[in-house]
């Protein structure tokens, strides 16, 4: 079993061993079996990285072999320098929700646990993928246990939530099943992806194709105007489930423009460039204002989650260096940071049950460890220098200015709105005197959700700081994918 | 014409016959109320005529008995396979259910499935006009008298009067259609025919006449839409145990009378045919899905949802033949004839299980078939439960449960054919699977996130327990490993087809 096998079914394995053996009346076994469970699932993707070759751009810890063989369908797996940081912040991540759980959690745990988990695994195939089928498999499996956690786990509105989630994303995702059975029999019955991207297509052919998968992938992004659905899904799903959703799910949306919408379709992707552009924007200043305006702090992140990712796809599609690094750096750093406030919101909720910005005030009275770590999140997603935040957003609009001066400018803007909100929200809701007497009550975070958080701040301070070991992993492959997609296949 | 190998080659039918009048017989004498003998006796028969047929599959020889009457190949025998464990499981699921509504008072429920099988099994190996309407009549005969089982039940009865009215009809249909296709041609013996349209001597207009018959006759047995009205009403009126076997077994033999008719006789009207089948795809999709959004019975919304999966099958087998195209192209013809059978083989697997779940729930005196009676079945029964959520998602099409690889063999086969009109198809179907999904979360939504109305624990006999967790782990695993069965059933079309 290859290192990328077991990064996929460690997880899956551990999940599928609480779903058949626990139950409530042992809760603890079951969280310390989850917490073992990821934490191994974290130790096996370390070499992926200690091992990986950084100045290749070809696939490493590639596995192959036939899977279904009716279809040429392999079970074909492979990481490059940008696939890599996406599995290491899943199985991260995963970690992190699990801790977060611990105690609050006490109803069905082993459900609980054994879908985030199950979860992780699927999210990590889907970036492991390099076969069409392999990857939809992947890709549309996660809908399963997200629907569920939204659905038991979740708030008062939960089962619409769920149900749009569910719907929403399936809307999407079976166009692109329409263009990946397209694209198998144009190959003449292949679904590698790699073959793929050398696979040459006709202007209306590359059109038709790009946007099958924009379908797919513009809804898991979100981007502007098929974000609606992330608000909903992020106020009624249940902590971490939101800090996931925003973490690592909306990170297969942009994943999946690179792996397949980009190099499949180039000559399609420069065409509608200015379309990408153009909703890209939107999302960055229309949907921040938006967020400016929220009342409800989990919608105000949602919608911050649809500004920032806005940056990310505005990067892929302005065909530049620093504009695709910029967009990954992001993706990363947002998978810390979106998870982070997401968990923030959830130990304020955990306590006063209450997501309204107007039930807080003046928790840094009562909660000044919280309140620290809360302060430096927020920072971060405003993209203050120093913080993981920073980097992304500034190499994207670095780029936007070597591509068009006035594109770097709208980008620009988008950053005062992000700070903006997220100081405004944090003002109401940590500054300021003590408001109500919920607050006068709240008890600063025990030693668990210290960890939990602390985790989330090293890495946030770490990428802020110093992301060269990031950048220089995935160099190599950005330049090799922009070559790709600078050749045209007409 | 009665030599030793034509008797070797419908052996499983005569054990079939031989131990359905012994079972009769033998169930004279048998007093307890789960009469064991003649249910072991029963699945006994089933599993050594399923042995046979898996054997007889293996040897992938096509073999003519009786003068053609009856044939022997590759997916017939995997089709017998298929049913006889299928009968087996309903017989496994349905006994307890039975034994509470006082239907094993006799032993009928034994003799009319073993009946019913043996109707199976003469459909799926019928080569002649005939014999394949004997088969049929057999099998609808049977499903009429088990619908009606409870006889002091006034539901069942007026579903059975239904179905039999309506399936009178459709029998009517299909003979009249073949009647027709007699005079044209002179012949009742499939290969003849075949040859004789082949050759274009016939009148076209005399041919399309008994054709337009004969594909009513068969949508009516499949179940597709506008022919689809007995469905909904007899799989809600029959007892949930019938329902199991109305609804799963047969299915396979009305795809193997489907390929049989339309595919091995009368392939030169592909074009005709295939537009015809377009338009009953089209619209069981439209109407299954649709209907089935309204409905509050769960065995109700199963059956609208039958019509909608029905719908993909004929999508598989109408994208056999291109237009303009050679209509002796095997390798397309048979990438969309295995997916029709891989989509109805997983569909029949699918359907077991969700009916089990029915069935399980069920008690003396509550009949378990609305869709809230499921409410919090995850509290009280998760691996009910899972088992249920497993199936709602492979209808769905989720992966990586089998329904998706199902759906995912008739959509490759529909664009492989190149035509806009086909990918158009395509289209159409993943968006009407895409309103599907919604009532088959609904029931996933329903275990999983209502609370629920009874506390009562969910208890069932050992067998029934392992066969049900084997039967919902198969839709995962089929899913995580569906190539062996895909490239079994094209094996078995691609054997078929070269004779």
């Amino acid at each position: 079993m290859g290192l990328l096998s077991l990064a996929i079914w460690t997880p899956i394995a551990f999940g599928a061993v609480l779903l058949a053996l626990g139950r409530d009346d042992q809760a603890r076994m079951v969280r310390w079996l989850a917490l073992i469970g990821s934490v191994v699932s974290l130790l096996v993707t370390i070499p992926l990285y200690t091992r990986f070759d950084a100045a290749s751009s070809a696939m490493q810890f590639v596995e192959k072999g036939p899977w279904i063989e009716r279809f040429n369908v392999n079970y074909h797996l492979g990481i490059d320098g940008i696939a890599v940081w996406f599995v290491l912040l899943t199985a991260f991540i995963t970690l992190v929700v699990v801790i977060s759980a611990w105690e609050v959690i006490t109803e069905r745990v082993n459900q609980y646990m054994g879908a985030f988990l199950i979860l992780s695994g699927l999210m990590i195939g889907v970036f492991c993928a390099l076969d069409g089928i392999l990857f939809y498999t992947f890709f549309e499996a996660t809908l399963i246990p997200m629907y569920l956690i939204i659905g038991i786990w979740g708030g008062p509105r939960k089962i619409y939530a769920a149900f749009k989630f569910f719907l929403y994303t399936l809307l999407g995702s079976l166009l692109m099943l329409v263009a990946l059975i397209y694209l198998y029999t144009t190959s003449g019955g292949s679904f590698d992806i790699l073959a793929w991207h050398k696979l040459p297509l006709p202007l209306p052919a590359q059109a038709l194709v790009f946007f099958s998968f924009f379908a797919a992938f513009a809804v898991k992004v979100p981007m502007w105007p098929v974000h609606t659905w992330l608000p909903d899904v992020h106020v009624e799903a249940p902590t971490g489930g939101s800090a996931v959703l925003a973490a690592i799910m909306l990170k297969l949306g942009a994943y999946g423009f690179l792996r397949f919408s980009m190099p499949i379709a180039p000559d399609a992707a420069h065409e509608y460039a200015w379309l990408m552009i153009a909703l890209s924007l939107i999302a960055v200043i229309y949907v921040g204002l938006v967020a400016m305006v929220q009342q409800d702090m989990k919608k105000l992140v949602a919608y911050s989650s649809v500004a920032h990712m806005g940056f990310v796809t505005l990067g892929f599609f302005i065909f530049n260096d620093l504009g695709v690094s910029g967009g990954l750096v992001q993706m990363i750093a947002h998978g810390f940071v979106s998870g982070a406030m997401f968990l923030c919101i959830g130990v304020l909720y955990d306590r006063v049950h209450s997501r309204d910005i107007a039930s807080y005030g003046g928790v840094v009275n009562t909660m000044p460890n919280f309140t620290a770590f809360a302060l430096l999140f927020s920072m971060a997603n405003c993209g203050l220098p120093a913080t993981a935040g920073f980097v992304g957003e500034w190499m994207v609009i670095l780029g936007a200015v070597k591509a068009n001066f006035w594109l770097g400018l709208a980008a620009a803007t988008a950053l005062i709105f992000g700070a903006a909100y997220t100081l405004w929200m944090f003002k109401r809701v940590y500054l300021g005197p003590v408001a109500n007497e919920d607050v006068r009550q709240l008890t600063d975070i025990n030693a668990r959700e210290f960890l939990m958080l602390g985790l989330l701040a090293v890495a946030v301070l770490y990428m802020g700081v110093y992301p060269k070991p990031v950048t220089d992993l995935m160099n190599p492959s950005v330049s090799d994918f922009l070559k790709h997609v600078g050749t045209s296949k007409i | 014409m009665l030599d030793q190998s034509s008797l070797n080659t419908v052996a499983p039918e005569i054990i079939l016959l031989v131990m359905a009048c012994v079972v009769a017989m033998v169930d004279l004498g048998v007093k307890t109320r789960l009469r064991g003998l003649s249910y072991g006796l029963t699945m006994a028969t089933f599993a050594v005529v399923a042995y046979l047929s898996a054997s007889l599959a293996a040897d992938k020889q096509t073999v003519y008995a009786f003068g053609s009457m009856v044939v022997s190949d590759a997916m017939g025998n995997w089709l017998k396979c298929f049913a006889s464990i299928a009968m087996m499981v309903c017989l496994v699921y349905g006994r307890p259910y039975a034994a509470d509504r006082d239907m094993l008072r006799g032993g009928e429920m034994f003799t009319l499935s073993m009946f019913t099988l043996l109707g199976i099994f003469v459909m799926i190996s019928g080569s002649n006009f005939l014999v394949i309407y004997l088969g049929l009549e057999l099998l609808t005969l049977c499903s009429y008298a088990l619908v009606a089982l409870r006889r002091d039940n006034e539901v069942a009865t007026e579903a059975a009067m239904k179905y039999f009215v309506l399936g009178a009809m459709a029998s009517g249909f299909l003979l009249y259609g073949l009647s027709m296709l007699y005079g044209a041609t002179g012949s009742l013996d499939i290969g003849t025919v075949f040859k004789i349209v082949n050759s274009g001597q016939v009148k076209h207009q005399v041919l399309v006449f008994g054709l337009v018959f004969i594909v009513a006759g068969l949508a009516f047995k499949l179940g597709a839409a506008p022919f689809h009205m007995w469905v909904p009403d007899v799989y809600q009126g029959a007892p949930t145990a019938v329902t199991l076997i109305i609804g799963s077994a047969p299915e396979l033999a009305a795809f193997a009378i489907s390929i049989r008719l339309l595919v091995e006789g009368l392939l030169p009207l592909a074009i005709d045919w295939q537009q015809m089948l377009m338009i009953l795809a089209i619209g069981s999709l439209l109407i299954g899905n649709l209907a089935a959004i309204a409905q509050t019975n769960l065995k109700r919304m199963l059956a609208y949802s039958t019509i909608a999966q029905m719908g993909f099958v004929l999508l598989g087998l109408l994208a056999g033949v291109v237009k303009g195209g050679a209509a002796g192209d095997t390798t397309l013809a048979a990438n969309a004839y295995s997916s029709a059978m891989f989509y109805i083989v997983t569909y029949v697997l699918t359907t077991l299980a969700s009916f089990g779940i029915i069935l399980l729930l069920a008690r003396e005196g509550f009949e378990s078939e609305e869709i809230s009676d499921l409410a919090g079945l995850n509290q009280r029964s998760p691996l009910y439960a899972g088992v249920m959520a497993i199936c709602m998602f492979s209808l769905a099409g989720v992966p990586p449960l089998v329904g998706f690889y199902a759906k995912l063999s008739v959509l490759q086969a529909l664009v492989a054919s190149g035509q806009v009109m086909y990918i158009a198809l395509a289209v159409y179907a993943v968006m009407m699977s895409l309103i599907g999904s919604f009532y088959y979360l609904r029931v996933v939504k329903v275990m999983y996130f209502d609370a629920p109305i009874t506390a009562t624990t969910v208890s069932a006999p050992a067998d029934v327990r392992v066969v049900l967790a084997i039967n919902g782990a198969l839709v995962l695993i089929l899913g995580i490993l569906p190539g062996g069965l895909l490239s079994l059933c094209k094996d078995a079309i691609l054997k078929t087809l070269s004779t």
